[in-house]
């Protein structure tokens, strides 16, 4: 029996094996009807201790679009997690009715737990402030979807790097690709956390941190934008403070690239004005529908199915 | 048991000065059935003053913990009253509950039952991270 693989971090798929999903979410696209019954009688339990429409429902479209079928919830409440159930006895549970489990925990490291008390391959749909690697395959797919590369830009975060999971992850995968500079932009109290920090020395990547957006977007080839996130603050006063950070608008890309690529793992609140949803450099939407098909070529990758030649 | 002389047992030395009872409770001693001896601030050539236990029994020790603790310590065999092997503790590359996460976000702070881990990231600054959430854990 071939070994159960999960996702967890994104540094646990080889960027071999992330140009492979790129491969398959773009031949998805190009051949559709050769994926429509290939998950038939495959059953996706998506578990989502906390709220989600893209993730959730992306993953759930996918592993219908493949033939499968879905069961789970969409809120700690609606489940067990209500009375007390512990994640080790939920995913011991699921484990025995789902073929592969997407989850979403607010608490950081739960989908490891998950892992160790599974059989069936664990995706980590986002745990607290710490990681999203679909959101990442995601963000990838986007990415070399616009620029055709992977490698050589200058890459700006914008927001809450703190407790932006989406952030951490994103950094983690384009720190193996060559010529990769990061840009950081936030206010001083939510800047990336050291252990992000130690690992992009660790990998000795070119990095920057600064406050201004205006005085950063001339360079960049890439603007991921982020939410500043009220239920990651135990202070409600910080979250105000900090809330209105950044507020990309029109006037602000006025310096930037013709060719910038502006994305947002979204939900936004207004970290990015409605007037900018119609320049051609916006890209959040089509990233959402990336989401799909890169997590239709994930399921198919953990499942272990290919398409037949 | 005379305290100057294990006879076939363990000594172990150089472990900071006021820390032995720290390590006696962490390694169990109590329930050690043979003669256990606590020195407290024996006088020490490297570091002023030492702490120093002597077990007359030959039992097993968890030198993760032991390096955890005080990376200083050395662990001294006595067989026939002369030491046979010496072993000096170091930093354990990853550590099982000995310490607790203290990131209110991390799931072991909910769910008491998980095997807390930490993995070391900085030997020279003794820096741990907790292996579900990256909190940091130094080593004091």
């Amino acid at each position: 029996m071939s070994e159960i693989r999960n996702l967890i971090n994104i540094t646990d798929l080889t960027i071999e094996e992330i140009d492979q999903l790129i491969e398959v979410a773009d031949d998805i696209v190009a051949n559709h009807s050769a994926y429509e019954d290939i998950c038939a009688h495959k059953k996706l339990a998506t578990l989502f201790f906390e709220p989600s429409t893209r993730t959730r429902l992306s993953f759930e479209a996918a592993m219908l679009e493949l033939g499968g079928s879905v069961l789970g919830f969409s809120s700690a409440s609606s489940s067990s997690a209500a009375k007390g159930e512990s994640v080790s006895d939920t995913i011991q549970t699921v484990g025995c009715y789902a073929d592969i489990i997407a989850m979403r925990h607010p608490k950081e490291g739960a989908p490891i737990v998950a892992a160790q008390r599974t059989t069936v391959p664990i995706i980590n749909g986002g745990d607290g402030g710490h990681f999203h690697p679909t959101q990442t395959l995601t963000d990838l797919l986007t990415i070399k979807r616009k620029k055709g590369r992977l490698n050589n830009m200058t890459v700006g975060l914008c927001g809450d790097l703190k407790f932006g999971r989406t952030v951490h992850s994103l950094i983690e995968a384009m720190l193996r690709y060559e010529g990769i500079k990061f840009v950081l932009i936030s206010p001083q109290e939510l800047q990336v956390p050291d252990y992000v920090k130690e690992k992009m020395n660790a990998e000795g990547a070119e990095w920057v941190e600064v406050e201004s957006l205006e005085d950063a977007m001339p360079e960049l080839d890439i603007l991921y934008m982020t939410r500043i996130q009220r239920e990651r603050f135990f202070n409600e006063e910080d979250y105000i403070r900090l809330k209105d950070s950044y507020i990309l608008d029109l006037a602000k890309l006025e310096n930037a690239k013709a060719d910038l690529t502006i994305m947002h793992p979204l939900p936004r609140v207004n970290e990015i004005s409605v007037e900018v949803d119609d320049d051609p450099r916006a890209c959040y939407f089509f990233q959402a529908l990336c989401g799909k098909h890169i997590r239709m070529a994930l399921i198919l990758f953990l499942l272990g199915i290919k398409r037949e030649a | 048991m005379n305290i100057d002389g294990v006879k076939n047992g363990i000594v172990i030395d150089h472990i900071k000065a006021g820390k032995s009872i720290q390590v006696y409770n962490l390694l169990g001693l109590d329930k050690v059935d043979a003669c256990v001896a606590i020195i407290k601030n024996a006088d020490s050539s490297k570091y002023g003053k030492k702490d120093i236990l002597k077990i007359d029994a030959k039992i097993d020790l968890d030198y993760d913990l032991l390096g955890y603790v005080d990376s200083n310590i050395t662990v001294n065999f006595v067989e026939d009253g002369k030491m046979v092997k010496k072993l000096h503790m170091e930093l354990p590359e990853t550590l099982t509950n000995v310490a607790k996460c203290k990131n209110p976000r991390c799931i072991t702070s909910v769910e008491q039952e998980i095997v807390q881990q930490f993995k070391l990231i900085d030997r020279e600054h003794k820096v741990y991270r907790c292996v579900y959430c990256d909190a940091e854990h130094k080593v004091k």
